[in-house]
């Protein structure tokens, strides 16, 4: 293997990696201040990816697909949080699994209502459809490293947000002691449902991004689901770094798995889970009391 | 856990003699689809060993089911009948063996991580069912022939007799609800709850907290595994679908709505969540949607499962209820 082809493979471990990033930092962020495990995450994926496809369809552009899905589901987030999750708030992690299954099945359902289960694909934007000719017969689609740009500022949004801002720093303390950030005077309606709701919004992003490279299909978002979780587990849970660092590491493992061991690549990223889970059971930047 | 007084046990002898006289005034069809609902139940009571009594939420439970389920299948010869007094310990004994291997892995983490990790481990073993070839791939395969109860080349019983089988399944959940009762009550059942209401306070008296959720974790495995081939023997198929996890949340589900404090609330739940089903697919076409929002309603609604309509007919003291409150506060803490 040569030099040229072992950088595209980085260059996809890396798109890969950032997706997942993207997605599985909203599902850490959700767990880290409210508390609740939401399985349900996956199918907002899933559903990013068919806004795609639909508001692609309906429009012709795919910038407005990008910005209305990511509006839709942050909308779609604030109803769920002021709805159902809120009452998940303090109830154990049964009842937050099981109201998150029972999402899961509405959200499937009302997707086959609205968009049917039939597989779609979606057009990338016509100026980022080309792609790089890097040797004779080898080239690099322009779309994919625009995600990865994209993902990366979008990374470095998330962490200047949570490092740097005064939202950010509610959400932190949030984190690391919420009674005492209560009484400091945080309310926590409104930052739970606003969190809640950019969680979601973060899986959209995912799958709408997703969408132009990969097939729309029902069952997407199951996979990305466990991915996602396999992230959370590398990284340490509520951790936004850790997501970064996991999301990476699935990336790398995944992409090199297939070149090198293609007979086990599927299997490779859960003995990766199962020796970090051997070596530090919190997650690799996670808290090592438990 | 106190007991059972003389009205538990009445209650269950007479829902004994109802489940015996039931294939004898039912079509074939509903005495097919009672196995099949005992068959769940005797799945969702084997996962409350380790939600209920070891407070543990595993959603990896389908894939011990789907494990026994695909080792019949492996196991069966094309043209002929498996025989169940061999096939059945071989898959018991593999799914207790993924079980005993997977927990020795999953029951390093607590809380919220024990729920993503059985997730993936289960994930882990629907993708080797789906993605490799030798056991049909995402086509699942078919047991032509239903496997025979036979000593000596005699047959002592025709499973393919729909009542039989129907027997035989209530001659095992029987038997399962019997170990499950004996195994909460032993010291080890004890042990476990304490493990379950205060980690700490079990562990400075020296109870060996890993090792007791692990039996726990390696026994429900194996009993979910009689219970998959139970499944697989009953449809003549498995599919990957078995293992998924969305199988496990139905079990989880069905758990719920039972209760998480007794051997047979389980029971109770699948024949309610599978009875809902049947009704709901013959009504209407988007019943999933239906499905969910009566899920999340229970959720909400019911806490402690259908058990709270039940103590509200039956009269159960209220002490029954409020020994529910310390798993929420366990599981909140972690």
């Amino acid at each position: 293997m040569d030099f040229i082809t072992l950088g595209v493979q980085l260059l996809n471990a890396v798109q890969y990696g950032a997706v997942l990033f993207l997605v599985a930092s909203g599902l850490t962020l959700v767990f880290g201040i409210l508390g609740v495990i939401n399985l349900a995450h996956g199918a907002f994926y899933m559903l990013g990816a068919y806004l795609a496809y639909w508001i692609t369809l309906m429009t012709g552009s795919f910038v407005v697909a990008l910005l209305g899905g990511v509006l839709v589901a942050f909308v779609v987030g604030i109803l769920l949080e002021t709805v159902f999750v809120r009452l998940l708030y303090g109830r154990d992690h049964l009842a937050q699994v099981l109201l998150s299954f029972g999402l899961i099945l509405v959200i499937d359902e009302i997707r086959q209502v609205l968009f049917g289960k039939d597989v779609h694909a979606v057009a990338p934007p016509a100026w980022l459809s080309g792609s790089i000719q890097l040797t004779d017969n080898l080239s690099y689609p322009v779309y994919r490293l625009a995600i990865c740009v994209f993902c990366l500022m979008a990374a470095l949004a998330i962490f200047f947000v949570i490092a740097r801002t005064k939202i950010g720093m509610i959400v932190r303390a949030g984190s690391e002691n919420r009674e005492m950030a209560r009484v400091l005077g945080i309310k926590f309606d409104r930052v739970n449902r606003y969190v809640f709701a950019a969680g979601i919004a973060l899986a959209a992003l995912g799958g709408i991004l997703i969408a132009p490279i990969s097939t729309v299909f029902p069952g997407m978002g199951d996979g990305m689901l466990i991915l996602s979780f396999v992230v959370v587990v590398l990284g340490g849970i509520g951790s936004v770094g850790g997501a970064a660092v996991g999301a990476l590491l699935i990336g790398l493992t995944d992409t090199f798995g297939k070149v090198f061991f293609p007979s086990v690549s599927s299997i490779l990223i859960y003995v990766l889970m199962a020796v970090v889970l051997l070596w530090r059971p919190s997650g690799i930047l996670g808290r090592q009391d438990a | 856990m106190s007991m059972p007084n003389l009205r538990v046990r009445l209650f269950g002898i007479a829902c004994l003699a109802i489940a015996i006289a039931l294939p004898f005034y039912v079509s074939t069809y509903y005495t097919q689809f009672f196995a099949k609902a005992l068959i769940m139940g005797m799945l969702a009571m084997s996962l409350n060993l380790v939600v209920g009594h070891g407070g543990l939420v595993s959603l990896c439970h389908a894939a011990f089911f789907g494990l026994a389920g695909y080792v019949l299948a492996l196991l069966s010869p094309r043209y002929d009948a498996a025989s169940l007094l061999t096939t059945l310990p071989v898959a018991i004994l593999c799914s207790g063996t993924a079980a005993l291997l997977i927990g020795a892995l999953v029951l390093r983490t607590r809380g919220v991580y024990f729920i993503m990790v059985t997730l993936a481990f289960g994930e882990m073993l629907f993708f080797f069912f789906h993605d490799t070839k030798f056991a049909g791939g995402s086509d699942g395969i078919s047991i032509n022939i239903r496997p025979e109860i036979a000593v000596a080349g005699r047959q002592l019983l025709d499973l393919d007799k729909t009542m039989t089988f129907y027997f035989v399944v209530l001659g095992f959940l029987v038997g399962v609800i019997a170990l499950l009762t004996m195994v909460v009550r032993s010291p080890f059942g004890r042990a476990l709850a304490a493990a379950r209401d205060n980690e700490r306070r079990a562990r400075s008296l020296g109870f060996p907290i890993f090792r007791l959720r692990l039996t726990a974790f390696t026994l429900s495995g194996a009993l979910a595994g009689l219970a998959g081939y139970l499944a697989a023997a009953q449809f003549g198929f498995v599919a990957p679908q078995m293992l998924g996890w969305h199988q496990s949340a139905t079990i989880l589900v069905m758990v719920l709505i039972g209760g998480l404090r007794s051997v047979t609330g389980p029971l109770v739940g699948a024949l309610v969540l599978i009875g809902m089903e049947e009704v709901l697919k013959a009504h209407l076409d988007n019943w999933k949607l239906v499905e969910g929002l009566i899920i999340i309603g229970i959720v909400i609604l019911l806490p402690n499962g259908v058990r709270q309509i039940w103590s509200m007919v039956f009269g159960a003291s209220p002490q029954r209820a409020a020994e529910i409150k310390p798993a929420a506060a366990e599981a909140r803490h972690a």
